[in-house]
């Protein structure tokens, strides 16, 4: 199914979806926080898209906004898409956890917790992944600083 | 599996710890399992003592220096993940490199696949009691780390790629030797089989053990042979083709059965694919430039970059958005290693101690891989 077929169909699920292929190979929609579950659901779920391999989970911070891309692929089409969510709340970021939707969300989201403190909701067992629960700060964030640990140059 | 304790006995639940420096974790992994006697109720890996934050080092390097990061997260399959960057990085400029450097590169990845796939097996016999394997896969994967040696000047962390091409051209030893090897090798894959693969025990030990069912096999992201042996084609170098995997001729090896002996046939079958994929290329390595000259200082256009290939162990997506400066602004590295590992708690569940090593050994764990 080409891009914009798989537009035509996502697009009518929401009016609050923004589309892009700018500076990306693949499908890009931005998602808002609260409808990140519902709209993910149906991505797996309707018969002609079958969104159903969650290839990537990344953690990202634009400066301003916290956010997650998602990397989709279906196994029965070979089609893509890239969701995104993003939010401008540093303090308390947090949405619903695809864990259900996808299995492999679970260990992905705490890594993405570990490193960027963005919270799911729902999530089975959300605690860091890789570093000791003592730590400190989310490391991955452009604003997290280590004076001890971290050669800046 | 039902337990074996009568149920007029009292028995407890309690935690014991697997790793991290248990021999059979290879590496250091903690699991945290639950256990109820010798069955198995929950596992829980706890992650992070070889964390380096690659993926924050590689914010601050530029992107010759991110290929040379690579090396140490699946370093069984080094050659692949530096190829990995610099196909992102090639994407990314619009460089097309030359036949010869493609064809090279494909060659060098299946042999490190091939040497990979060697270690695996002689480490898995080794696990669950077959010491023998050790060796004999130890004898025959030296033939492959002494053409790299030639070749790369090293023979685990290799380094032989940068964006555009590679360091440098191969060694004039390089085709006679990987000839012998192949003509070697055929003769003892046979011989590997009969000492392993036909062993009642060994058969006991796998067949029927950590059945991974297809659907889960999607859902949980598995990739590499323990998607493959849970029938889920998931083949990277046949979906999105890269390199010169589009020349050869292989079939994607499958099995559909979903326990620890189908992930071994499907690497047992994926050594013979990978001598095939070798020996369509290695008498027709074509003329042409080792390297495409790129600036001293790359610097990526603005915007999002992603490249998939197929490691030995599944498949290793790079990730990289830049805007613009010499440093990327984010690399995420999607290992395979990750995403296999989550396997292991559905796969574990009702079983003994003693296949969970056999579930490890036939995941394929390398916790470099799984840390970053």
């Amino acid at each position: 199914m080409t891009n914009k077929e798989i537009q035509n169909i996502v697009s009518t699920w929401s009016d609050k979806l923004e589309f892009s292929e700018e500076e990306s190979e693949f499908l890009n929609v931005i998602v808002p926080q609260e409808e990140v579950h519902s709209i993910c659901s149906q991505l797996k779920a309707h018969a002609d898209l079958k969104f159903d391999y969650l290839f990537c989970v990344t953690g990202m911070d634009w400066g301003k906004e916290l956010g997650v891309i998602y990397h989709l692929e279906s196994t029965t089409f070979r089609h893509n898409i890239v969701v995104k969510v993003k939010t401008e709340d540093r303090e308390n970021p947090s949405w619903d956890s695809v864990s259900d939707i996808w299995y492999t969300a679970e260990y992905h989201e705490m890594e993405v917790y570990d490193f960027f403190g963005i919270k799911f909701n729902n999530h089975p067992n959300l605690k860091r992944l890789f570093l000791p629960p003592e730590w400190q700060g989310f490391p991955l964030r452009k604003d997290y600083v280590d004076e001890e640990n971290m050669i800046i140059k | 599996m039902e337990s074996t304790v009568k149920s007029n006995l009292k028995t407890e639940e309690y935690f014991i710890n697997m790793g991290p420096q248990h021999p059979a974790t290879h590496g250091v992994l903690r699991l945290i399992l639950t256990i109820d006697g010798e069955i198995i109720k929950n596992v829980e890996p706890d992650l992070g003592y070889i964390h380096r934050s690659i993926e924050k080092m590689c914010e601050r390097d530029s992107y010759q220096q991110i290929v040379h990061l690579t090396d140490r997260m699946d370093y069984l399959s080094s050659h692949i993940n530096n190829e990995a960057v610099c196909l992102v990085v090639e994407k990314a400029l619009e460089i097309e490199v030359s036949d010869r450097v493609k064809v090279i590169r494909t060659i060098i990845a299946e042999l490190t696949r091939l040497a990979s796939h060697q270690l695996w097996w002689g480490v898995l016999g080794m696990d669950i009691g077959a010491l023998t394997t050790y060796f004999y896969a130890f004898r025959d994967r030296e033939m492959i780390n002494d053409i790299f040696e030639e070749t790369c000047g090293a023979r685990l962390t290799m380094n032989y790629n940068l964006p555009g091409g590679l360091m440098f051209d191969i060694h004039p030893n390089f085709v006679k030797r990987t000839k012998e090897f192949i003509a070697h090798f055929k003769t003892k894959i046979p011989e590997y089989d009969k000492l392993l693969s036909g062993n009642v025990i060994f058969q006991k030990r796998t067949k029927g053990i950590g059945i991974l069912s297809q659907e889960d096999a999607i859902s949980f992201g598995a990739t590499g042979p323990v998607a493959r042996g849970s029938g889920v084609s998931s083949d990277i170098r046949k979906i999105h083709t890269y390199s010169a995997y589009d020349k050869v001729n292989f079939n994607e090896a499958l099995s559909t059965e979903g326990d620890c002996f189908a992930r071994y046939s499907v690497r047992i079958q994926e050594m013979w694919e990978s001598l095939s994929i070798i020996e369509q290329l290695i008498d027709n390595i074509p003329e042409g430039d080792i390297q495409t000259p790129t600036k001293a200082v790359i610097k990526l256009p603005k915007g999002e970059y992603y490249q998939r290939v197929e490691t030995a162990r599944g498949e290793l997506g790079v990730y990289v958005n830049s805007t613009g400066t010499k440093n990327p602004y984010r690399v995420k590295f999607r290992s395979p290693g990750l995403s296999n590992l989550s396997v292991i708690n559905s796969l574990a569940k009702g079983s003994k101690i003693g296949d969970l090593v056999a579930i490890m050994s036939t995941i394929d764990i390398v916790v470099p891989d799984i840390d970053r």
